[in-house]
């Protein structure tokens, strides 16, 4: 009987030490991958708010770790690895640099889900995902075009990549929209993030008579040479208004929570399978703040109206009939560029006079 | 009392010792201030000590971070053995992986071995190149070559940036900044399939232990020392100087441009703008932490390669950000370097008397030395008054 008692003790503990293990499911482990630091008020930093809205959101559901200031080299496949061994089951890599050591980890890793951000190359368990910043870009490109008065915008650029080049077309597009004359003066720095040269390349657009600053970088400098020679400029990436109390017209800010919520619910739900995800103002995954309530009033209402009517679906930018600066047909009438065609543009829009870096 | 005491010869014993003395000496302060993270000291210490040679998969890890310190702290050692302070192996390792690379965008599927070696060959001799230059000018025209080969690191690194975009660049990377994958065929061999450490590793080992032994067991490296010990002295015996400086410039060339070409042949495969986290710099540390002795780079590199490594580990394990990890390495350095001190002096318990007397006799020791420099500028102003 006593026997009987102590082995019926033990089968419960133990059953009970087996439910516990199954019931009390393992949180989902969640890494991230950054190329500056956390602090860089801009992309990292982005990235990160991110990670936090969506560690907050799933609570004890998930762990996050993140890895900041990983170099674009070797180091990077080293560190994917080594989250996928520690027991990570989504890894999101946020720089273009780590598409191919995302690639390279992910096929040793087959049962771990990755996620890269602004690549192009995909596998079964890689999805890649991007912003749809030529939407921002044409908000500025209006604003920029009603607020000049020596009609000529200056756009510091970082590589001649179909991200940026097809940004610039964008910007112009709005400022012609609403400005006939303007011009457009474009500045390649070959960076993401240098204060320095981004400063100097500001000062080098406002010596050549530009009275709007617009960027490609994600550095704060830009908009800091700007205030101090009372020129206007407008955020990227996060909200940069108190870098430029009086410059600053609006930021466009990346909001990367959204995505990376619905990523993990469905990698919890065993529903995610390998995609190229854009998002845009349609899932407030780039957003319009912080506009400058000292902006005239014309301007403020052409930036909401304008964010609504891409937000809406109402107006791409990308829509025929369109020409390229060589007189070219790119865009036949009626037509709007696809994802795919949108992520190849190597052409500048008529009107633009410059020339592409070779 | 404490008195400290230069010793006549350096300690043979404290060459030992006080490696392990600043380990301690870390330990202690680390602990402190992971205690006031929250973090224990004990599971920091494993993270940072034991992780990085847990596993197989980590252990080729370490040997990919050290491999390029190795071969460019070896080079640099050489240098700095004969008094030539050449900075410019960052430099030289990028026009390496650059040359390296124009070869290897070349290889198909079924090239032969031949094109490894021709895209290895072709990293060295670009290096050797690259380092010839501040050689050529110090030899001509006594241009300082700590200037020389820090600007060509500049150079260097824009060669890099234009190839990369330009003449080097994937046809059908969208414009992106990278050049093709290149063809298996042209991969340095791996050393085992669980990892990317390559037979380059074996190389660096290999021939830093030749370095070790030519410096100190064959004529070339006497004559090197001497040169660098005392320029003069080595005039005097013979030793052609131009044959060193050439020698070891050149030979420090090659080491880094085999470590540019085994990175983009290697555990990269491709040309991208960051080809190297600045191992040309780290690799001074190295040569110094090794005491500029190629046997001693060998562990140093592993070190350095391990607290790399331990940095990463730090943030995924414990979620240290990287600023305290570059804290923990600092103390560790500052320490390693500080205690170096007692090789070359001592700390002794004399009585206060003692003490007073040494330190009087130094101080007059000095006076007399000032009134002797004293005398002899007024002779030599005396002199140019005369003339």
């Amino acid at each position: 009987m006593k026997i009987n008692k102590w082995m019926a003790a033990t089968a419960f503990t133990v059953s009970s030490l087996f439910a516990a293990t199954s019931f009390a499911a393992d949180p989902l482990k969640v890494g991230f991958v950054y190329v500056g630091p956390v602090g860089d008020h801009g992309w990292s930093y982005e990235h990160d708010q991110g990670r936090l809205e969506m560690q907050e959101h799933f609570g004890d559901k998930v762990e996050t770790t993140f890895v900041e200031n990983v170099p674009e080299g070797a180091d990077a496949e080293r560190v994917i690895t080594q989250l996928a061994k520690s027991g990570h089951d989504l890894i999101f890599t946020t720089s273009f640099g780590f598409m191919n050591p995302t690639l390279k980890a992910a096929k040793r890793f087959p049962n771990v889900t990755f996620e890269h951000a602004t690549g192009y190359k995909r596998s079964k368990n890689v999805s890649t995902y991007v912003l749809r910043t030529y939407e921002g870009r044409y908000v500025s490109g209006v604003a920029a075009g009603m607020a000049t008065k020596t009609n000529t915008i200056g756009y510091i650029a970082s590589f001649p990549i179909p991200e940026v080049i097809r940004d610039i077309n964008s910007v112009y597009l709005g400022a012609k929209s609403v400005n006939p004359d303007v011009k457009i003066k474009i500045v390649w720095v070959n960076t993401w993030y240098d204060p320095g040269k981004e400063s100097d390349a500001a000062n080098a657009l406002m010596d050549q008579g530009v009275d709007i600053v617009i960027q490609h970088t994600d550095s704060p400098a830009p908009l800091i040479a700007a205030e101090k020679r009372g020129i206007m400029g407008i955020g990227q990436a996060s909200d940069m208004s108190h870098f430029a109390p009086k410059s600053h017209m609006f930021s466009v800010r990346d909001v990367w929570a959204p995505h990376y919520i619905r990523t993990v619910q469905e990698v919890m739900d065993k529903s995610w399978a390998p995609e190229d995800y854009w998002g845009g103002f349609a899932d407030d995954i780039l957003q319009i703040v912080s506009i400058n309530p000292d902006l005239p009033a014309d301007i403020q209402s052409a930036i909401t109206s304008t964010h609504s009517k891409i937000k809406s679906g109402e107006f791409h930018p990308f829509t025929g009939p369109m020409l390229d600066n060589t007189g070219k047909e790119v865009i036949a009438a009626g037509y709007t560029l696809t994802d795919a065609e949108l992520a190849a543009v190597n052409w500048y829009v008529e009107g633009i006079d410059a020339s592409i870096p070779k | 009392m404490l008195s400290v005491q230069p010793r006549i010869e350096s300690s043979k014993k404290m060459a030992w010792f006080s490696p392990i003395i600043a380990i301690v000496l870390t330990m202690l302060v680390s602990s402190l201030m992971f205690l006031a993270l929250g973090v224990s000291p004990t599971k920091a210490f494993e993270v940072f000590i034991l992780q990085p040679v847990s596993d197989t998969y980590n252990i080729g890890e370490l040997m990919v971070k050290a491999g390029p310190l190795l071969l460019c702290a070896t080079g640099l050692a050489l240098c700095y053995r004969a008094n030539i302070w050449n900075i410019g192996a960052e430099g030289q390792l990028l026009v390496g992986a650059v040359a390296s690379s124009a070869v290897a965008i070349q290889a198909t599927q079924n090239s032969g071995f031949g094109v490894l070696l021709l895209a290895l060959a072709a990293g060295i001799v670009a290096g050797m190149l690259w380092a010839a230059i501040p050689t050529f000018l110090y030899r001509l025209f006594h241009t300082n070559i700590i200037l020389s080969t820090i600007m060509l690191n500049y150079i260097g690194l824009y060669t890099l940036l234009w190839a990369v975009h330009g003449p080097l660049a994937d046809p059908d990377g969208f414009g992106f900044p990278e050049s093709i994958i290149f063809a298996d065929s042209v991969l340095l061999p791996l050393l085992s399939d669980n990892g990317r450490a390559t037979i380059s590793i074996v190389v660096a080992v290999g021939l830093a232990l030749l370095s070790g032994l030519a410096l100190y067991k064959t004529l070339p490296g006497f004559k090197l020392r001497v040169y660098g010990e005392d320029q003069a002295a080595a005039r005097y015996a013979g030793f052609n100087s131009g044959k060193i400086v050439w020698g070891v410039m050149l030979f420090a060339g090659a080491l880094a441009g085999f470590a540019g070409a085994s990175e983009v042949i290697g555990p990269i495969g491709q040309l991208i703008p960051s080809v190297s986290p600045g191992y040309g710099y780290a690799a001074i540390i190295v040569a110094y932490l090794g005491r500029l002795n190629p046997i001693g780079i060998i562990l140093s590199s592993l070190f350095m390669g391990s607290l790399y490594m331990g940095s990463d580990l730090a943030q995924i394990e414990l979620g240290l950000p990287t600023a305290i990890t570059g804290l923990f390495q600092g103390i560790l350095l500052f320490f390693l370097l500080a205690c170096d001190y007692l090789i070359f002096y001592q700390i002794k318990v004399v009585p206060r008397e003692t003490e007073k007397r040494r330190q009087e006799t130094l101080l007059q020791m000095k006076r007399d030395a000032n009134d002797m420099n004293e005398v002899t500028s007024e002779d030599t102003k005396a002199q140019q008054g005369a003339l």
